[in-house]
């Protein structure tokens, strides 16, 4: 999700806020994640406590299903978020050598960050623009029909 | 007044979009005439977005792709000789050869006005729903043979009639929006240009079953059609659209996974998207244990026209056992890339050669993914397969959610089969072995036959592997990863290091 407002920090009273105002709905957990990780950038071990006591389940509960799923983070992110797809229709496109060389440029791996932490780059698999690829998204704003030197502005973009 | 429309969608805002519509804003003004710049959906027609179109008397002009520095030109004397210049949107061939029934509106109308969606029929079908009431509509849909357009083709009548006659102090319409597979676009393209349509059909879903809530479980990746369908579900319920059906809409969190139907209910619920043994069925045992109709966007945005216009001008379309129309979405290393949306029938030549015009890169057509990450691939000399059902299944593919990749001489299908394996175990939700444990094995034997260790036996091994992956997974996604892996081994063998001969064997 678009990161418009950047993440704050911790503060017991605004988790309270966020699962408070999910608690009565059905299936509640992953809207109280969502809006967790949207507040504060990650999910903290401390956050989690504050959820599993307020919806009465276990940490445990609370930690699977957070480790489930690609989208929670459980530290801080980098300031800016490259995410670059790496399924079938934008590989056809010669998406995947082209974000390989920038890695090899920058010096880092899938999900990794730049040493001063303004940048991570990680996979994501499809953003449903396979007829104009290869794409990605940089901080939830979405970008297609990519070239080598269309992804080097976006990274010059996030380290300006 | 001149009027323009420029699309709104995730797509056109990826090329630019917002650059764009600013830059015609700024023309105008210099130039000082008064415009109104409507933000559409997208046609589909995705080689040429961002696609802006003029209102003239005649119809509406196309122009396209274009770049701020075609925008001054828009404002000149001759509109036909702007480079960018298209004709008439509706006479482009690519739309023109389509049989546009779910996707109607897309493209045509203000996706967020309740008035133009009512002006071109909108609620019509729910209307009509509401007065032959919950057997009826059922029935109807049986008869329009409808089926379930996420992948797995299941009638779509006989599951709504399933949860009717199911006793329950509640039930549930879940909409499927979790689009995971590469090459598909059209739930997006869809809720980006028509959301009131899925809100439509979800409703009618409502009156068919006696369900009176309903969840959208939107991935998310798509930003854009998340707050497209949240501000269309407030506007349909503040104009007291939806009496006695309320709708939300739930965010994925990044699984594929959560595609399969009962690890998304098991998410909606707030647990690991974990999938769950069948029977019992979600239309008997779903969300929460209730009765619960789980079904594809297009499927659903599908129901309002089959109760406005009756079933039998939906099963007028198609061929066979496969009634009614195709959204396919032509992606990946393709010219014309878009979604064409045709009664069944067509053969995967003409639309991967025809309409979508080879390659992008003009290079030779070398393979085809059909049906996304789980679908088969298919080799020039298939392409005379008719897109259906029954005649992809023959073929040992399946047409799933729609989508048609293609790719050029320069791909690598051992590469292919590898990363369909690898994709597997990062996505595997880890219930079953097969899927958990076979995934990981089967990207390393395919490693080993990539680096050239005992080919023949390591082919042998790993079609065995695909074997138990096939019938020991508990859903598609360990069941039908061996499709992509075993047809490019079999119709690429070279890239494997492998004469036909041991591929055959194999």
């Amino acid at each position: 999700m678009k990161q418009s407002t950047p993440p704050q920090d911790w503060d017991h009273s605004l988790v309270d806020d966020i699962v408070a105002r999910h608690k009565g709905a059905e299936g509640p957990l992953l809207p109280i994640l969502h809006e967790l990780q949207a507040a504060f950038g990650f999910i903290s071990e401390d956050a989690m406590r504050l959820v599993a006591q307020a919806l009465n389940i276990t940490r445990a509960e609370v930690y699977g299903v957070v480790s489930f799923y690609h989208d929670f983070r459980t530290a801080p992110p980098a300031r800016h978020v490259l995410k670059i797809c790496r399924a079938e229709a934008c590989q056809a496109m010669g998406g995947e050598a082209q974000a390989e060389a920038l890695l090899a440029r920058l010096g880092l791996g899938w999900g990794e960050a730049t040493a001063d932490g303004k940048l991570a780059v990680e996979p994501v698999y499809c953003l449903g623009l396979c007829a104009c690829g290869p794409n990605a998204m940089l901080d939830g704003a979405p970008r297609a029909r990519l070239s080598e030197a269309g992804l080097d502005a976006l990274v010059r973009e996030a380290l300006a | 007044m001149m009027r323009l429309y420029l699309p709104r969608d995730a797509a056109t805002l990826a090329l630019g979009g917002e650059a764009l519509a600013t830059a015609i804003q700024a023309e105008a003004a210099r130039r000082g005439v008064a415009v109104t710049l409507i933000r559409n959906g997208s046609r589909g027609l995705f080689w040429l977005e961002p696609l802006v179109e003029i209102e003239t008397p005649q119809g509406r002009l196309g122009f396209g792709p274009m770049q701020v520095e075609d925008v001054p030109g828009l404002f000149g004397p001759d509109l036909a000789r702007h480079p960018k210049a298209l004709g008439l949107v509706d006479e482009i061939p690519f739309l023109a050869r389509q049989t546009r029934l779910t996707f109607a509106r897309c493209g045509l109308t203000d996706p967020l006005s309740l008035a133009d969606y009512e002006a071109h029929g909108g609620f019509k079908g729910l209307n009509r729903a509401r007065e032959i009431g919950p057997a009826a509509i059922c029935a109807q849909i049986t008869a329009s043979g409808l089926r379930g357009r996420g992948g797995a083709g299941f009638p779509t009548g006989v599951k709504l009639e399933t949860v009717r006659k199911a006793e329950a102090d509640r039930k549930y319409i879940v909409c499927n929006a979790d689009e995971g597979d590469s090459g598909t676009f059209a739930d997006r393209l869809l809720i980006e240009a028509d959301p009131f349509c899925l809100i439509e059909g979800m409703a009618i879903a409502g009156q068919a079953v006696g369900a009176a809530r309903g969840y959208v479980y939107l991935r998310s990746e798509y930003p854009q059609a998340i707050e497209t369908l949240r501000a269309a579900i407030a506007l349909a319920e503040r104009a007291g659209k939806l009496p006695g059906f309320s709708l939300e809409v739930r965010v994925g969190a990044g699984a594929y996974v959560c595609g399969e139907e009962t690890a998304l209910l098991d998410s909606l619920e707030g647990k690991r998207g974990m999938v769950r043994a069948k029977p019992p069925i979600p239309a008997l045992h779903g969300l929460f244990g209730r009765p619960t109709v789980v079904n594809n966007v297009l499927s659903l945005a599908t129901l309002p026209f089959i109760m406005a216009e009756g079933a039998e001008a939906y099963a007028s379309f198609g061929t066979g056992r496969s009634r009614g129309t195709m959204p396919v979405q032509l992606a990946g290393n393709v010219r014309h890339g878009g979604l064409f949306e045709t009664g069944f029938g067509i053969t995967l030549g003409e639309l991967v050669e025809e309409i979508g015009g080879g390659t992008a890169s003009g290079r030779a057509l070398r393979a085809v993914q059909a049906g996304g990450p789980l679908g088969a691939y298919f080799a020039p000399h298939q392409f005379g397969t008719v897109y259906d059902y029954e005649a992809f299944a023959a073929q040992g593919g399946l047409i799933g959610h729609g989508g048609l990749v293609l790719f050029d001489d320069r791909v690598n299908m051992a590469r292919m089969a590898r990363f369909a394996m690898a994709f597997c175990a990062h996505e595997s939700c880890g219930k079953c072995t097969p899927c958990r444990l076979g995934s990981t094995r089967g990207a390393e034997v395919l490693d080993k036959i990539i680096r050239g260790e005992r080919r023949a036996e390591n082919a042998a091994l790993l079609e065995d592997l695909c074997e138990t992956m096939k019938f020991g997974s508990l859903c598609a996604l360990g069941g039908f990863t061996p499709y992509p892996v075993m047809s490019a081994l079999k119709l690429f063998p070279e890239d494997f290091g492998l004469t036909p001969h041991a591929a055959a064997l194999a």
